[in-house]
């Protein structure tokens, strides 16, 4: 597997992402907001967490109009996988890829800790080393992360089993306690918890792990 | 010449900030605010024959979301 992890002005979870995907056993590209290209045969390309562009304007709106993401877009489009996390879930949603958008966190506070996530499905390359109902341990670290779509939207998301995680203590106000949505073809996934920061014994949680070697397992068969 | 862009969140979108700013003011003792929403202004300078059809283009492709925003276009 040979992963792209895309580097914006800002961004400071790029080298966690890159040592996740590298821990387990994939190639990695660092990619440069001002690229225009994805290196030849990406299998799949991290978007990471961050502040790119200082979260001017909105979080990851001028990120996902930079040139990079124009490769990012037709990469989608032909039917690659692409995976964002937190600031790179803001910049997925900017770009369209994944529907919504992420507002301040109800009350208001940046937020730092250890929460529980439910995976709600185990059918898509990035979840199907859980179960789904299974209930694991992740960080998250945002102010912008109370998950926000129309009604009509939130009912096609659960309908067509494209929630990925849900809190199960909802800590910024996320319609449907919505922590991770996939699209419609399933190779897209963002989330805001941080699993790359829950994937080595030294981090304190290994519950990550499962989500860069299923993603592995997937596409190195592909 | 220049454009004024008024962008607010949609209506039916939670404004926590614009609550926060409602709640301190009621602290302050001004009783009679309701509510309080929350937005922004953007202007620019503009070259001379750019139409109020462009400026709407910007708002649509970067100065707004408008999943979650609206926004209006002042030519000024």
């Amino acid at each position: 597997m040979h992963a792209a992890v895309v580097v914006f002005p800002g961004s400071n979870c790029d080298r966690d992402l890159s040592v996740a995907f590298e821990a387990a056993g994939a190639r990695v590209s660092m990619v440069w907001h001002k690229d225009t290209d994805l290196p030849e045969g990406v299998d799949i390309v991290g978007i990471p967490g961050g502040f790119s562009f200082g979260d001017y304007l909105r979080c990851g709106a001028i990120a996902a109009n930079s040139p990079i993401c124009k490769a990012v877009i037709a990469h989608a489009d032909r039917g690659g996988y692409v995976m964002g996390v937190c600031n790179g879930f803001q910049v997925l949603t900017e770009t369209g890829l994944l529907p919504g958008a992420l507002l301040r966190n109800a009350g208001l506070k940046y937020i730092c800790k250890t929460v529980g996530l439910r995976v709600e499905t185990s059918n898509s390359a990035f979840t199907e080393g859980y179960n789904a109902g299974d209930v694991i341990n992740i960080p998250i670290a945002h102010h912008d992360g109370n998950y926000f779509a129309d009604d009509a939207t939130i009912k096609l998301l659960q309908d067509k089993d494209r929630i990925a995680f849900t809190y199960t203590d909802n800590p910024n106000g996320a319609k449907a306690d919505i922590a991770g949505i996939l699209s419609e073809n399933r190779r897209v996934m963002g989330m805001m918890p941080h699993p790359e920061r829950a994937a080595d014994a030294g981090h304190g949680g290994t519950d990550g792990q499962a989500l860069f070697r299923a993603l592995m397992g997937a596409l190195t068969v592909a | 010449m220049k454009a004024r862009v008024h962008v607010m969140l949609k209506t039916g979108v939670l404004d926590p900030q614009g609550e926060a700013v409602r709640h301190a003011l009621g602290a302050m003792g001004f009783d009679g605010v309701k509510g309080v929403r929350q937005g922004k202004v953007i202007e620019l300078e503009l070259a001379d024959g750019t139409s109020e059809a462009d400026v709407a283009t910007m708002c649509e492709k970067l100065l707004a979301n408008t999943v979650i925003e609206s926004y209006t276009v002042e030519m000024v």
